[in-house]
């Protein structure tokens, strides 16, 4: 009996609760309806944009957040990387042999090394996102596609999981995400910059070594770069089109 | 890193296609290879072979049902294998397998093979009694007919089949290289021998195939192993094995000779990860001596019973040659970092989904299926009633 009662009780200010808080809701928007306006609808024209990365190699210091950033916004699994850095120990004597190492991609660093006989640098790595994307030719299905603005993405819900596209990828840039048995890889961040944001390495990168590109914006600094810098894609001779320009690239660099 | 020498990119120290993907190109090949050798007996009437055409045809059938299933298998969604049949990506390689194997499957070897068996599935479908009778009724289509015009006609379309099927054989696993040969990113499979490479590996294999299952089925069924038959299989084996050996090593002396980026890793690899599976069981005892085996019979003359077993030994270390020759493409391809700086280890599991156990279990398979076809239509049946 004193149970009913109570949830008589309940019943009673859950409803009031609704009808109030119903109330507020329609103020609330109400009043963000007079100040703020509206998000015009698609606003973002893929026609009008064409991105790709810049990476100014001298100003990496291989701290890794663009690793952990990266792991972070995307979900990326453990042991997987959508980016990750290598460090290059490249000796005179020999520097058709150059010495990487990549510990967990970079994420945390890199131990220190004392290395007098030989140049270091480090070479943060992503999907190039090619305008004559090998892997997007590969994909049997279609799965693996360039939009229009110039980003090679994965349809998830499409992919049959055959793996070829990551044996297309001469950058080892593709994996099949274990979780999802599907392919997974750099997005560019497509939810942030199609939103008007730059992506999650970019953002965390202490020393601007990493810059987001939009070829097709004539104010994007990136055409400065190019015009002033000496710049090199990965793997030039397979005519990729890879759009990951790399500033003061070493030859020994693969 | 366990199992990794130097450097791979991070992604790559997983391996991507395990042994299921060996055994694609194996079986495919052992398809083709079968169906060339049909075809010397139909359009080429090589009369020595003849007692081979209806068990190579039903060999060539029993791989090919198999021949989809380790790619099934090794899919991350086999559920969604269907779109590759409904929304084609006419640019990729792969793509285009599925068609080329359902023309070859439906248009090409259920095709021959029915037209061959015709007058068999008519008689036994008015002799048999119960359940089989109604299976071969299913089977005669609902024609009836066996006067000799229609035979006559059945002969005429099967000999057009036969000579489609000639190219349809050479575009299925020549296509299978293709695979392979076209990603410029490997420069292990990147070659346009690969294709070449391919259809003469899958000739070698698929004619060894019916070297060996002519010998068993016709002991198993109490039938003649005709001497002078072996002799011309192994005459063949052994010119098209000469012409496989010689693009092979055309590819190996090339790429030494050029030693491009690539050579120094590869070079590498071939005298570690992949010695024995490629210098010795690949070049050694599956290439060099079953040559030498074929080969000296081209010259000298041996006994019966010794020239069946140097036949029957060459036929079988040719078959494990080529599986090697498989293995080292597949699996040989991914061991090495693109960046030619580290190599990777391959671990083959044993009972899981792209293990060991389906992998013997789907080599396995096609003999159990042509156990049901020699059973269902046999291949001496002809001679008997004709």
């Amino acid at each position: 009996m004193e149970q009913d009662m109570n949830r008589r009780e309940l019943l009673k200010d859950t409803g009031k609760f609704v009808i109030l808080s119903g109330a507020a809701r329609v103020a609330f928007k109400t009043m963000q309806g007079e100040t703020v306006p509206e998000p015009e609808k698609d606003k973002y024209k893929a026609a009008e944009h064409w991105w790709g990365m810049t990476i100014d190699i001298d100003k990496c210091i291989g701290c890794g957040n663009c690793v952990k950033a990266c792991a972070a916004e995307n979900g990326v699994p453990d042991g997987y990387f959508r980016t990750w850095v290598e460090r290059y120990y490249v000796s005179d004597d020999h520097p058709e042999k150059p010495e990487v190492d990549s510990p967990n991609g970079g994420m945390n660093g890199f131990p220190v090394m004392d290395r007098p006989d030989a140049k270091s640098f480090f070479v943060p790595k992503l999907c190039n996102h090619c305008a004559d994307s090998p892997c997007v030719q590969a994909c049997p299905v279609g799965a693996t596609f360039e939009s229009p603005d110039g980003v090679v993405l994965v349809d998830q819900k499409y992919c049959v999981g055959c793996r070829y596209c990551i044996q297309a990828c001469p950058y080892g840039c593709r994996y099949l995400d274990p979780r999802k048995n599907v392919v997974d890889k750099c997005t560019l961040c497509y939810h942030r910059i199609t939103k008007g944001l730059t992506t999650a390495c970019v953002e965390v990168c202490p020393t601007a070594s990493r810059q987001l590109a939009d070829f097709k914006n004539p104010n994007d600094p990136v055409h400065k770069f190019m015009r002033e810098n000496h710049v090199e894609v990965l793997k030039p001779h397979l005519a990729t089109g890879a759009k990951t320009y790399y500033k003061d690239l070493d030859g020994s660099v693969r | 890193m366990p199992g990794v020498d130097g450097f791979m990119y991070p992604n790559e120290v997983e391996l991507q296609w395990s042994i299921l993907i060996v055994l694609y190109p194996y079986l495919t090949g052992l398809v083709a290879g079968a169906f060339i050798l049909a075809s010397l007996a139909r359009v080429f009437n090589v009369k020595e072979v003849q007692p081979t055409y209806r068990i190579a045809l039903l060999t060539a059938l029993a791989f090919l049902l198999v021949a989809p299933l380790p790619l099934q298998l090794h899919l991350g969604h086999p559920e969604r294998s269907i779109e590759m049949y409904l929304t084609p990506h006419k640019t990729s390689a792969m793509a285009m397998f599925g068609f080329v194997y359902l023309w070859y499957l439906l248009i090409v070897l259920l095709m021959e093979i029915w037209l061959d068996y015709r007058k068999d599935i008519v008689i036994l479908s008015r002799t048999k009694t119960g359940f089989m009778r109604l299976v071969y009724r299913i089977l005669t289509l609902g024609s009836q007919n066996i006067s000799e015009e229609s035979r006559r006609v059945d002969d005429r379309v099967g000999l057009i089949v036969t000579i489609i099927g000639i190219p349809s054989a050479f575009l299925l696993h020549g296509y299978v290289g293709f695979i392979f040969g076209s990603v410029k990113a490997n420069p292990w499979w990147s070659t346009p021998l690969m294709p070449v490479v391919f259809l003469f590996s899958a000739m070698v294999s698929g004619i060894a195939t019916v070297l060996l299952v002519y010998q068993v089925v016709n002991k198993l069924r109490g039938q003649p192993v005709h001497m002078f038959c072996l002799d011309a299989i192994a005459k063949y084996l052994f010119y098209v094995f000469v012409i496989d050996f010689s693009l092979e090593m055309l590819d190996l002396v090339h790429r030494i000779y050029e030693s491009d980026e690539s050579f120094r890793s590869l070079d590498f690899m071939v005298h570690t990860k992949l010695y024995f599976s490629q210098i010795i069981l690949q070049i050694m005892l599956g290439t060099l001596v079953p040559l030498v085996l074929l080969g000296a019979n081209q010259v000298m003359k041996f006994g019966e019973s010794t020239r069946r077993k140097m036949y029957t030994v060459a036929g079988i270390l040719t078959m494990i040659g080529i599986f090697a020759m498989r293995w080292n493409v597949v699996i040989g391809g991914q061991l090495f970092s693109k960046s030619f700086l580290g190599y990777t280890t391959y671990k083959v599991e044993f009972a899981t989904r792209e293990g060991l156990l389906p992998a013997i279990a789907l080599l396995l398979l096609p003999l159990g299926i042509l156990w049901v076809l020699l059973k269902l239509l046999p291949p001496g049946e002809e001679e008997q009633t004709a």
